[in-house]
């Protein structure tokens, strides 16, 4: 495979809000409200327990539990994006402590998801924008044991 | 709230549900209007309000093109699977208010096959959302059900038989849409969607149409119909801390759903206890949904569900028969027309014209209850 490269090797995330490098590695953008520190993903400007207009960027822990969890065992409609045939993915609700939060999984074997398992973030590929384009989202992996 | 006596139900129609192709989700609703009027006994011009909504096939009040252009003033609703529930909870109060004795309330819809396919910013919600595959039904109830099933020992099997008394409900109501009867094992082993939710398990878009025409107490007298009473209706929106479907994040304090809040407020309302309800319309989406709703209601108390569907105690013969009609799970869901289909199933039910799914012994106390995104859930109580 050394001949015929694609042209173009970049990423993008699937939003730049969404995430932030740090010197950890990736972490999710939330905000908190200053006035009762209720904490959102993705930020917001107002706060939804005291609507307050006092939330601050923040960013989230990078390790959490799982609190939900299911499988997409059929491929979604659109605006739902996919390369090439549809691959079950896991999706769950993981708690990091300051804010419950919804997000894909890279483990789709609903044997190996439970409560409370521990779990970090990692990004991952999601689809291929028409010039080449790796689009890239946010996901949780289960901690190596 | 007014005097809650004040309004009564005087005539409910309705258009078949499933799937009926070449007509319209429009012709459908004129369809359930004029079988409404004709059960009411009055015309339309007699009509002096309406409300009503579908989702995704068209504007409710574009019908007076076909029911007659008599100039009344009609509302378009638009709450998603609440739409029904919101025309009814207004004309209730345009009733109850004095500004009116006789309207309509009316809901259609008209969706293409497979899941719903939401766009994303109408919630307020970024593309990525979407794009990613996270905006999906079915997933929140597969993850609110998976916790459930953990917390109250509410069992795979439990959910088979949710679905299997839809689909036999279903073979006995001749406007359901799911009318063949299914085994447990065949829900169990269909085709996985959500674990632990299998495809039988859930409900799908679907068509449909149903009209109710609603009166003062005085009005019905005067007309000489007898009706049934509307004793209720509560529409309540999600409060923070509650878990509920299309949230990118919640928060660790937990606080009850819009379906507790609805329930408990129609009930106080209403003057009528859970415990005295004798049939019920709880929301269905899936087979969960109807497991947990019961408890949220108050119709139950959680994790008693495991023993009441192992002993029948919501079949049309049971103590407490539950979407006698076979619910959202035979009759698909339309969504402007869903929350109405479950009032016109307990008014017939009241009545005594339910037919082959008629609850024996003339239940004289019913209940409705609908959920749907983002977090929104109606209740209504009816009596004799």
């Amino acid at each position: 495979m050394a001949h015929q490269q694609p042209m173009t090797t970049t990423t993008r995330m699937v939003d730049p809000d969404l995430v932030a490098d740090t010197s950890e590695g990736p972490a999710l953008r939330g905000a908190a409200c200053t006035e009762c520190s209720t904490t959102t993903f993705p930020a917001q400007d107002r706060c939804p327990r005291c609507s307050a207009l006092a939330m601050s960027p923040t960013l989230l822990p990078r390790r959490g539990t799982l609190w939900a969890h299911t499988v997409q065992h059929f491929a979604p409609k659109p605006p739902f994006r996919h390369d090439g045939e549809f691959e079950p993915f896991g999706l769950g609700y993981v708690d990091l402590g300051s804010v419950i939060v919804e997000s894909r999984l890279t483990v789709s074997d609903v044997t190996a998801l439970s409560p409370g398992l521990p779990v970090r973030l990692a990004l991952v590929p999601a689809f291929t924008d028409d010039d080449g384009t790796t689009v890239t989202t946010f996901a949780f992996e289960p901690e190596e044991q | 709230m007014g005097n809650h006596e004040d309004v009564v139900i005087i005539g409910v129609g309705m258009h078949r549900f499933g799937r009926t192709p070449g007509v319209s989700g429009r012709q459908m609703a004129v369809h359930a209007t004029h079988q409404a009027l004709a059960d009411a006994g009055i015309a339309w011009p007699d009509v002096q309000f309406a409300f009503g909504g579908s989702y995704a096939a068209g504007d409710a009040d574009a019908l007076v093109a076909d029911l007659g252009l008599t100039g009344l003033p009609f509302v378009n609703v638009k709450n998603g699977c609440g739409t029904g529930g919101s025309a009814l909870t207004s004309a209730r109060h345009a009733i109850a208010s004095g500004a009116h004795d006789l309207g309509l309330v009316v809901g259609f819809d008209k969706h293409p096959r497979g899941a719903f396919n939401e766009d994303p910013a109408n919630l307020g919600l970024g593309e990525w959302y979407g794009s990613t595959g996270m905006m999906v039904t079915t997933q929140f109830f597969a993850m609110k059900i998976q916790r459930y099933m953990a917390e109250h020992g509410i069992s795979e099997r439990t959910l088979a038989k949710v679905s299997t008394k839809a689909f036999r409900n279903g073979a006995l109501n001749p406007m359901a849409w799911r009318r063949e009867p299914l085994t447990e094992e065949q829900v169990l082993e269909a085709p996985m969607v959500n674990p632990p939710l299998t495809q039988y398990m859930f409900c799908s878009p679907g068509e449909g149409a149903v009209a109710l025409v609603v009166a003062s107490a005085e009005r019905a007298r005067r007309l000489g119909v007898e009706g049934i009473r509307l004793r209720g209706v509560e529409f309540r929106s999600r409060r923070f801390g509650s878990f509920e479907v299309y949230n990118t994040w919640i928060s660790p304090e937990r606080a009850e759903g819009p379906t507790s809040e609805a329930a408990r407020a129609v009930f106080e309302a209403a003057g009528v206890g859970p415990e005295e309800v004798q049939v019920a319309q709880v929301q269905d989406t899936e087979s969960g949904a109807e497991v947990m709703h019961l408890a949220e209601t108050g119709l139950c108390a959680h994790g008693e569900q495991e023993q009441w569907y192992a002993d029948g105690v919501t079949e049309i013969n049971g103590r407490l028969p539950v979407n006698t009609d076979g619910g959202v799970l035979a009759n698909g869901e339309p969504i402007g027309a869903t929350g109405l289909r479950q009032v016109h199933e307990i008014v017939q039910q009241l009545r005594g014209r339910a037919g082959e799914h008629q609850v024996p012994g003339r239940p004289s106390v019913g209940f409705t209850h609908v959920y749907g995104a983002p977090g929104i859930s109606a209740c209504t109580v009816l009596t004799r």
